[in-house]
């Protein structure tokens, strides 16, 4: 087709180019700089990622202290590099290898080197660190042939794709000469952080602040975007809305503002609501079910129990249309793991009852089969209201659910040590592998007082056996298999019940620009961020 | 004078016991809660395993017993240390120290505020009981104080910050302003209004009652009436005689109200973000952190029995009937 110049075509064009050119002059400012105020509902007291891996840490530490890779939408396997540029497992599980930047410095002007990620691994990650526990247990050694290649050694077959879904939550480098030979868990870097990101820790003031500064000798060139980033403590749930709404503050993640909110702040002018960005931190709504109990040990109770939830009530009334109905326990949008072959339960509450009918409890004749003690975990309102809900939904089938509330100390301990609760409701993360703490909520054999793991008293030898195969399955494709048939068997004899997965969201000025640009966004580095005011 | 150090003495040495009660009760009630600082740290970082769970326990010296360390912790009092908050990781009289004067201003402001606007309302609505003034401000005050503060708190800053944008919504200060001197008070001036507001109005209704309803039962007095028979102008008996004796059950309401208002500074610390006490206390318990609880509650209650005490000494200046016996040879 022949291109005929007219008017209509040029004056478009021209519209273009000028658009573009002001885009491009936008950013250019953005380069410029600014500050971001961002509203921070914690003051984590050990902000060492390299110690604390949980997003409260991140969300101020990933700025400041890289890790090996982040997670990315377009990169290979899901990652983009950081300080490694590549990395490759063995055939035999045995050993993997990293390449790492060159020519990168620690905020302090030490050049960074593969002696900090040795340190880091086998002094920080593999014995302190809450995953790096599980993820480098097996972790032998660590060999540095030169400054730019770190060498990781398993004592056992180690799945490397499981060390490569990790990467991003748990090797934070720290510097080798800041925390060798010192007492490393009262360091005072733990606090006063010092790291290769694109902002330097610069302050704190307890109970107001955090400030980081533009690192301006950062291995990426023309990154961070912004000269500054502040986090503003706002503890109360209402702050954040109304800082927002003040401008008083750029932007709040995880949900600071409570997705009751979300529809009216989505109407300010100026303010918009982004749901992209939390891809890889997604939370699980689970009930969990003590198998002490003679009625929850029978498989019919508890599929009658999975009938009589309404997951698109849950869904649409509990979460505003913000979440999405689970079928088992990998998250639909970790797809290299997830399938959708399992048994499923349908909202049926003739069914449920029939099951329950069937498993030998008749309905006494205020239409009660049994009681049951049920704790819903207070961390989130969402699953303080699902325990509401799931109480009136078991009063359908005739099981009368008595709901304790407890503060978030108490719940760990009564679910998590004593046991004593027959249904919990609790939010766990799935961390982008089943293997870092997914396979642990059903998994026998664990000794009480472990948070976020099966204490229902649940023992299944076939579901044992897949999960044990799986830690020490190389070939990617059979670990994959394996965990196929992991969840296969999750759905079908219910030690736990999944009802939905769900992801936050971010209210920000729509000054700022690519907000959720990465999976793993509130927690990644922002070195793309930038304000243009 | 000396009557008042008599006073002042008798009142410090019975006071030890009832902080050594305060300390036990603290600790054992903290103690009963179920779940500990090991278990409110594990939740906020999102779990752990055994082994750790237990290093942690060990960290912060759980696996001994409780009486253990109670009596670690009074042995460390008695030195005048009040030992290392788990949950911050620092010691807790540097937390104190960072946390009470945010408090004592807010509290200090509201309370001077209105204990003065309260009196005056209470004044004015007390010179002739049952007038119009008198209902109108009566009727108004009972509505303030059945208002929850936080609520009021809230309504305040969506009317001064989010629609009107005056007032800042949140915090002490302009974070990292880098103001000094009176641009710096200036700014915190502007960030107290809202607080001070929603905490100050709530007692001012409560100033309001008390001193209303003195100065109504004053005016059927006896001694009014002879004053009223010698012709003394009513101006003079409403401002000498009636205000000036209705005024002494304020002063013993101003010594409760001390107490109180660090029970209010919690809720309204919290819904303004500012870092202060009761906000401290709200942490302490949630993060099961039993030293720092007790640090918080043991100098809060030694605020209390101090300002209670400088009550006492202002009362038996103000009326020389109190006090003279407590106070005799």
């Amino acid at each position: 087709m022949p291109l005929h110049l007219t008017r209509r075509l040029l004056l478009q064009s021209t519209a273009a180019t000028l658009a573009l050119a002001a885009m491009g002059a936008k950013t250019a400012a953005a380069a410029g700089g600014g500050r971001l105020i961002v509203a921070a509902d914690s003051e984590p007291k050990n902000l060492n990622p390299a110690i604390v891996a949980s997003n409260g840490v991140f969300f101020i530490a990933s700025k400041v202290i890289e890790p090996l890779a982040e997670a990315s939408f377009t990169g290979k396997d899901g990652l983009e590099p950081r300080l490694a540029t590549d990395w490759e497992g063995s055939a035999d599980g045995l050993s993997a290898t990293f390449r790492l930047r060159e020519g990168v410095t620690w905020h302090d002007g030490k050049p960074f080197t593969s002696a900090d990620v040795a340190f880091s691994a086998l002094n920080l990650w593999k014995p302190l660190q809450n995953l790096g526990r599980i993820v480098f247990a097996n972790l032998a050694d660590v060999e540095t042939p030169d400054a730019a290649t770190a060498i990781f050694r398993f004592s056992k077959p180690t799945p490397f794709q499981m060390i490569r879904n990790a990467l991003p939550v748990v090797t934070s480098v720290v510097p080798k000469h800041l925390f060798e030979g010192t007492d490393i868990a009262a360091n005072p870097a733990n606090n006063r952080l010092v790291g290769t990101g694109p902002f330097k820790f610069a302050e704190y003031r307890p109970g107001e602040y955090y400030r980081l500064e533009r690192n301006a000798g950062y291995w990426s060139e023309d990154q961070p975007a912004l000269n500054e980033i502040v986090y503003r403590v706002l503890p109360d749930r209402a702050g954040a809305a109304t800082a927002l709404e003040a401008e008083e503050i750029h932007l709040a993640a995880f949900s600071a503002v409570p997705l009751a909110d979300l529809d009216r702040i989505s109407k300010v002018p100026g303010l918009q609501v982004v749901t992209k960005g939390y891809e890889a931190l997604t939370y699980q709504l689970i009930v969990e079910i003590n198998h002490r109990r003679k009625e929850l040990a029978d498989v019919r109770v508890r599929r009658a129990i999975a009938h009589a939830i309404d997951r698109d009530f849950v869904v649409r009334t509990i979460f505003l249309g913000h979440a999405q109905a689970a079928t088992g326990p990998v998250p639909q949008n970790a797809t290299e793991f997830y399938t959708p072959d399992v048994p499923a339960y349908a909202f049926d509450v003739a069914k449920a009852n029939a099951l329950l009918d069937e498993a030998g409890y008749p309905r006494d004749a205020n239409g009660t089969r049994f009681t049951l003690k049920l704790l819903a975990a207070p961390y989130f309102s969402e699953t303080r209201q699902f325990g509401d809900y799931l109480r009136q939904a078991l009063a359908k089938i005739g099981i009368d659910a008595g709901l304790a509330s407890n503060d978030s100390a108490a719940h760990q301990k009564a679910v998590y040590t004593d046991h004593a609760f027959d249904l919990a409701v609790a939010p766990p993360v799935f961390r982008g592998d089943p293997a870092i703490s997914t396979t642990i909520l059903v998994q026998s054999g664990l000794p009480a007082g472990v948070p976020f793991s099966n204490q229902g008293g649940y023992a299944n030898a076939e579901l044992d056996g897949v999960i044990a195969k799986a830690a020490e399955t190389v070939d990617e494709k059979a670990r994959i298999a394996l965990y196929n048939e992991f969840q296969r068997l999750v759905a079908e004899d219910l030690p736990l019940i999944n009802v939905a997965e769900w992801g936050f969201t971010t209210v920000t000025r729509d000054t700022v620009a690519n907000v959720g640009s990465n999976p793993r966004w509130a927690v990644s580095n922002w070195a793309d961020l930038a304000v243009t005011e | 004078m000396a009557r008042a150090l008599t006073l002042v003495r008798r009142r410090l040495l019975g006071s030890i016991p009832v902080l050594l009660l305060v300390v036990a009760l603290t600790f054992l009630l903290l103690e009963s809660a179920s779940g500990d600082a090991a278990d409110a740290y594990l939740l906020s970082i999102g779990g752990g395993d055994a082994a750790f769970a237990e290093t942690l326990r060990q960290a912060y010296g759980l696996d001994q017993s409780v009486w253990a360390r109670l009596w670690l912790y009074v042995q460390a009092l008695a030195r005048l240390d009040l030992g290392w908050s788990v949950a911050f990781n620092r010691p807790v009289s540097d937390l104190v120290l960072e946390r009470l004067p945010n408090t004592l201003l807010l509290m200090g402001t509201a309370t001077a505020l209105s204990f003065a606007l309260g009196s005056f309302l209470g004044i004015l609505a007390g010179s002739r009981p049952g007038s119009l003034r008198d209902r109108l401000l009566s009727a108004g005050s009972l509505t303030l104080y059945a208002v929850p503060g936080f609520w009021l708190g809230l309504v305040l800053v969506i009317v001064f910050s989010v629609w009107l944008r005056w007032l800042p919504t949140s915090g002490l200060e302009t974070i990292a302003s880098g103001k000094h001197g009176l641009a710096r008070a200036a700014d915190i001036g502007r960030h107290l209004v809202l607080p001070v507001g929603a905490l100050g109005v709530i007692y001012t209704a409560l100033f309001l009652r008390v001193m209303r309803s003195g100065m109504a039962e004053i005016w059927e007095r006896d001694f009014i009436l002879f004053a009223r028979s010698r012709g003394i102008p009513r101006r003079r008996i409403l401002l000498s005689h009636v205000a000036r004796n209705a005024l002494l059950p304020l002063v013993t309401v101003l010594g409760l109200q001390s107490a109180a208002m660090l029970g209010g500074s919690v809720v309204i610390e919290s819904v303004f973000a500012i870092p202060g006490f009761g906000r401290l206390a709200h942490e302490a318990v949630s993060g099961r952190d039993a030293p720092l609880l007790m640090g918080v509650i043991l100098v809060s209650a030694v605020m209390v029995i101090a300002v209670n005490l400088l009550i006492d000494v202002v009362y038996a200046a103000l009326d020389p009937r109190i006090g003279g016996r407590e106070a005799g040879p």
